[in-house]
């Protein structure tokens, strides 16, 4: 049940925001550093999703070297150009095929 | 697709059909990640209807990645909520941005909401002239809210069906998308570099000491900084 209230939180919350764009007054976009601001915070928030489910398990921090590796194929991938779903598929298969190699 | 130029008028059908080609092509090809995002949330602890319905009423997929990985790591839901929705942030900007393009009003400004994300954005301010750039938007949103939609139920049922999901790497798949989403951003500048970093070490040192979810909210405050600077020209 909880999980369905956030399931609608977080549905409603993001369709007000898109919602908010569209109709709020076109000045607020004036001053540059509220635009660098705006452009940023994706960056942080990000990142820092990508570090906690990479280096996380709920409170502590670990290092599964399948995961990681798994993600270093993806860097390597997107270094290549790869596109979206060729990232996905890099960075699954060789955590897949670390872990069924017992790593 | 970086030339802008919403404002002008004289767009050649051309153009418009070319835009039409681009929004399919780009709707079709990132909807099927709705896969991952699917198989994501099942692994992560949602129900097939719940990853469904947050596919249908969220629409944005790194806010949707974002919930499943707090609820994946068994973290507080108001603070995972809160997060997902201050990742869709970036979607108000877009808004603002295309308000002028779309000039939509009353119910069909309601719906076109829905859909302001980032590859109708990426499509609509690539094309020439605003009719072209309206095809190119809408195109991307219907082709890309049905191919999500679909591809989503797809994964959610799939990876129900899968088993142990760490044995075939599902695990990896949210943070490698966020990293795919975010890869064309870190490429962009220096200050972009120094943000992630202080954002993921500013994330791991909260860890121990903060429920999940908040470590990652508490990273927001990286690109502050931004705030308080003059940015180069």
């Amino acid at each position: 049940m909880t999980l369905w209230i956030a399931v609608a939180a977080t549905g409603i919350g993001c369709y007000l925001l898109k919602l908010g764009g569209l109709i709020a007054p076109q000045r607020v976009l004036d001053d540059p550093r509220t635009r660098r601001f705006a452009e940023l915070v994706p960056v942080a928030l990000l990142t820092a999703l990508i570090a906690v489910q990479a280096f996380a398990d709920g409170r502590t921090l670990e290092a599964d070297p399948a995961r990681l590796a798994g993600l270093g194929a993806a860097v390597a991938a997107l270094l290549l150009r790869a596109p979206f779903l060729a990232v996905l598929a890099v960075a699954a298969g060789v955590a897949a095929g670390l872990r069924l190699l017992g790593v | 697709m970086s030339v802008r130029n919403e404002e002008g008028a004289e767009a050649p059908p051309g153009d418009v059909r070319a835009a039409v080609r681009d929004g399919l092509g780009v709707g079709i090809a990132v909807g099927v990640s709705g896969l991952a995002f699917g198989a994501a949330g099942v692994t992560a602890g949602l129900s097939v209807p719940q990853a469904c319905v947050l596919s249908l009423v969220a629409f944005t997929g790194a806010s949707q990645f974002a919930l499943a990985g707090v609820i994946a790591g068994g973290g507080g839901l108001v603070a995972g909520s809160l997060g997902a929705v201050l990742l869709g942030g970036r979607n108000a900007l877009y808004g603002l941005r295309l308000a002028r393009t779309l000039d939509v009003r009353g119910w069909r400004r309601l719906l076109t909401a829905h859909v302001v994300i980032d590859e109708t954005t990426a499509v609509a301010t690539a094309q020439d002239g605003r009719d072209a750039a309206r095809a190119g938007f809408y195109t991307t949103a219907i082709s890309l809210y049905l191919a999500w939609n679909l591809t989503t139920l797809l994964g959610a049922l799939g990876a129900a069906r899968l088993g142990d999901p760490e044995a075939i790497g599902l695990d990896v798949l949210g943070p490698a998308a966020f990293l795919a989403l975010l890869w064309p951003r870190l490429t962009a500048g220096w200050t972009e570099v120094r943000v992630a970093l202080a954002a993921a070490v500013l994330a791991l040192a909260a860890t121990p000491l903060l429920p999940p979810g908040v470590p990652v909210m508490l990273a927001a405050v990286a690109a502050v900084p931004a705030l308080l600077r003059r940015p180069a020209p």
